[in-house]
């Protein structure tokens, strides 16, 4: 048995973490489930506990990374499951490709791209992973394997099923092609909320790539004062002569420290760390590699390990456009209990994908990094999740650790067809997590 | 399953009538926990259905079991509809203590209604005196099987059952009479030390499998059970308890004190010499 937590590194749970390495294996596997069924693990880049199974069986699928090919006539792509977007993106970019939508970290596994169908900074304009996908192989309960496309109901049910379907072996997208593996990227502080929405929804589809980073803790007048950082892929005119356009090396990782005491990021350390990154984010347009423009954090290893052994809970919700009373109301809550988010992020989506768990949909997005030993934090939540699926909004579950089971229809109206989808594919319940028990999905 | 800020969702009470047992519940339900199974004495294995059950008829043993037991049960049809007007799923199953052969079956009915148990809450027990069980030898022994055989078969069962599922804590609800056997109540505190011991015992040998044992070692409680006498120093209340249970099991919590400075005051009296501890007063 072995402890598993998500990368928030709260509530672990005990399985057989098994390793599968072609689709046999994992079909293999899945015939011979044990009673508490089994679920697919990538990189555990997941907050919460959606790849964790007490009890029961979790697959390690992270060794399943030696089979890709580029189309290079169409840039699509085909890949095993557990190939990450970092292998992805060091084979692609010198061919002049990127992955069509990539997280906040390049460290995730296609896979799980598929299953919590993640979005990025260009969701505006380009929507989720899913959108980008052309065909998935899946192994089904009794270790059937299906190649599926979009026309199949069970593909929308994978896409954002987290992992509840069945494990995914193999995928193909689409890739877009760069002349570049350089960031175009403009830099521009916003006064507060108000300010910061405006400026978003008059600028935001001049770039393929947006967010915002929000300064939680500003209070008054600045509530809600933020940086926008919104780039393209640079064209090869905008490099200087001599350099190689499409090098992708990104920089060794630094080792976060394996240890850090409970309550090093407090509000007296995010709030001095705030006012700095403010005070640098003069407006300003620069030229960036890739991967300090999409994966900042990445540049440090384990840098989960800074919450301290208690952890941390990230919350992202959506609110659907017309909401944006829900979003303010949460913001200045926040603000006012001086809650303390190290990385509180803001972005528009545009549209969803037709995946039925899908988290997107259009509107705004705040996610947030909580330390989760502040007190009333639970209460705090469970009131915004309420606020959330009022405004006909929804709670992110590759995010989510901490959600109750009730509000989740109301958040997902598609559940229940999901579920028909999901029983007829899996009628015993062989693919199981803690976070559908949790959520009693 | 207990989520990351450590709320959890299902509850099993053995002893549903148990005055701590149901303050601890009703904190968990307040607290997030949606579906709890009691278990007690004459309960039904049905739903409790919308209306809490009518004392008497699924319940044929309380007349005979006398006023003190009619008035638990009453407590316990008013916490059923104090915690189905919180939201919970409340299910009311019959246990009897005494018949060990049976609480598998038990752990089985709760697990089939609910599923995963995040918590198992053994709260059943009787406290008696120790003048009556000095008289009457038999219902010393008798008590004996309440307190302690009671909770090792319903412990043992919840264990394997929790073990199984890979996650989950049993509470047990020790006494600080048992961390040191006083003359005053020797036989209640024998169970209790024996209960306490069992307790230790299989925390450590569930240790590493993702289920936790907590054993919760409360002063002299004001409560239902000791109706009439003189509450001894250091004495605490179900709420107070339930408070403590709570927030221990938030905190993943081993052994927990109610109040807390009884932990330094048995450090001291654990050293105490014969001579002088056989001559508290009580």
């Amino acid at each position: 048995m072995t402890f598993l937590t998500g990368w928030g590194r709260t509530a672990p749970t005990p399985a057989k973490l098994v390793p599968a390495r072609t689709p046999e294996e994992l079909a293999a596997l899945v015939a011979k489930a044990p009673p508490r069924g089994l679920i697919a693990r990538g990189l555990g880049r997941s907050y919460g506990d959606a790849a964790q199974n007490a009890g029961g069986m979790v697959v390690d699928v992270t060794a399943m990374r030696d089979r890709w090919s580029l189309d290079p006539a169409t840039g699509v792509v085909t890949a095993s499951a557990g190939m990450s977007l970092h292998d992805l993106m060091r084979a692609l970019v010198p061919r002049g490709w990127f992955v069509p939508v990539t997280p906040g970290t390049r460290h995730i596994t296609v896979g799980g791209a598929i299953a919590a169908d993640v979005h990025g900074k260009n969701h505006h304009i380009d929507s989720s992973f899913g959108a980008h996908l052309r065909s998935l192989t899946l192994v089904t309960a009794g270790g059937n394997v299906h190649v599926l496309t979009p026309e199949d109901e069970l593909f929308w049910a994978t896409v954002g099923g987290m992992g509840l379907t069945g494990l995914i072996a193999e995928a193909s997208f689409a890739c877009v092609p760069i002349e570049t593996s350089r960031m175009r990227v403009d830099v521009e502080r916003t006064r507060d909320l108000d300010h910061t929405l405006e400026v978003m929804t008059a600028t935001d589809d001049r770039y393929r790539y947006t967010v915002a980073w929000i300064d939680l803790l500003a209070r008054g007048p600045r509530m809600g004062r933020s940086v926008l950082t919104r780039g393209d892929h640079a064209r090869r005119d905008e490099l200087p002569a001599g350099t190689d356009p499409l090098a992708f090396a990104p920089a060794a990782r630094l080792a976060a420290p394996p240890w850090a005491p409970n309550g090093l990021l407090n509000r007296l350390s995010v709030r001095a760390f705030n006012e700095a990154w403010y005070a640098k984010s003069r407006e300003r347009r620069v030229v960036q590699d890739l991967a300090p423009f999409f994966h900042p954090l990445d540049f440090v290893d384990g840098w989960n390990r800074v919450y301290g052994s208690r952890g941390f809970v990230q919350y992202q919700f959506v609110v659907p456009f017309g909401e944006e009373p829900a979003l303010r109301r949460i913001v200045s809550r926040l603000s006012a209990e001086g809650v303390v988010s190290f990385l509180t992020v803001l972005k528009r989506f545009g549209p969803g994908t037709p995946g039925m768990l899908s988290f997107p949909l259009p509107g705004w997005t705040l996610a947030l990094d909580i330390p989760s030993g502040q007190a009333g934090l639970a209460g705090l939540l469970r009131e915004f999740d309420e606020w959330v699926a009022e405004a006909g909004g929804r709670v992110y579950l590759a995010k989510d650790s901490r959600m109750r089971a009730e509000l989740l229809p109301a958040m997902y109206p598609r559940l229940a067809e999901w579920r028909k989808i999901r029983d007829s594919a899996d009628p015993a319940g062989v693919f199981r997590s803690d976070l559908a028990r949790r959520l009693s999905l | 399953m207990k989520n990351a800020l450590g709320s959890v969702d299902s509850v099993l009470l053995l002893g549903g009538r148990s005055e701590i047992g149901l303050a601890i519940v009703e904190r968990l339900v307040r607290d997030g926990a949606r579906h709890i199974v009691l278990a007690a004495r004459g309960g039904t294995t049905a739903d409790a259905g919308d209306e809490p059950q009518v004392a008497g008829s699924a319940r044929p043993a309380e007349a005979a079991d006398g006023p003190q037991v009619a008035e638990s049960a009453h407590a316990m049809d008013a916490a059923v509809v104090r915690l189905k007007k919180l939201g919970a799923e409340v299910f009311v199953i019959g246990f009897d203590a005494t018949r060990p052969e049976t609480h598998g079956q038990v752990i089985d009915s709760a697990v089939d209604l609910v599923g995963d148990l995040d918590v198992v809450i053994p709260a059943f027990g009787v406290l008696g005196d120790q003048a009556t069980y000095d008289a009457d030898p038999v219902s010393a022994a008798e008590s004996i099987t309440v307190n302690f055989g009671g909770h090792v078969s319903a412990g043992l069962f919840a264990a394997r059952r929790l073990r199984e599922q890979g996650h989950g804590t049993l509470v047990v609800l020790s006494s600080v009479a048992g961390v040191r056997v006083r003359r005053a109540n020797f036989v209640y505190g024998a169970a209790k030390a024996g209960l306490d011991g069992f307790a230790q015992g299989l925390g450590d040998a569930l240790h590493g499998s993702g289920v936790r044992v907590m054993v919760v070692r409360p002063g002299f409680v004001i409560g239902r059970m000791t109706k009439g006498m003189t509450p001894a120093p250091m004495s605490t209340t179900p709420a107070a308890v339930a408070d403590a249970v709570v927030q221990g099991l938030r905190d993943g919590t081993e052994t927990l004190w109610v109040p807390g400075k009884l932990r330094l005051l048995f450090t001291v009296m654990r050293a105490l010499p014969r001579p002088l501890w056989r001559r508290l007063p009580r």
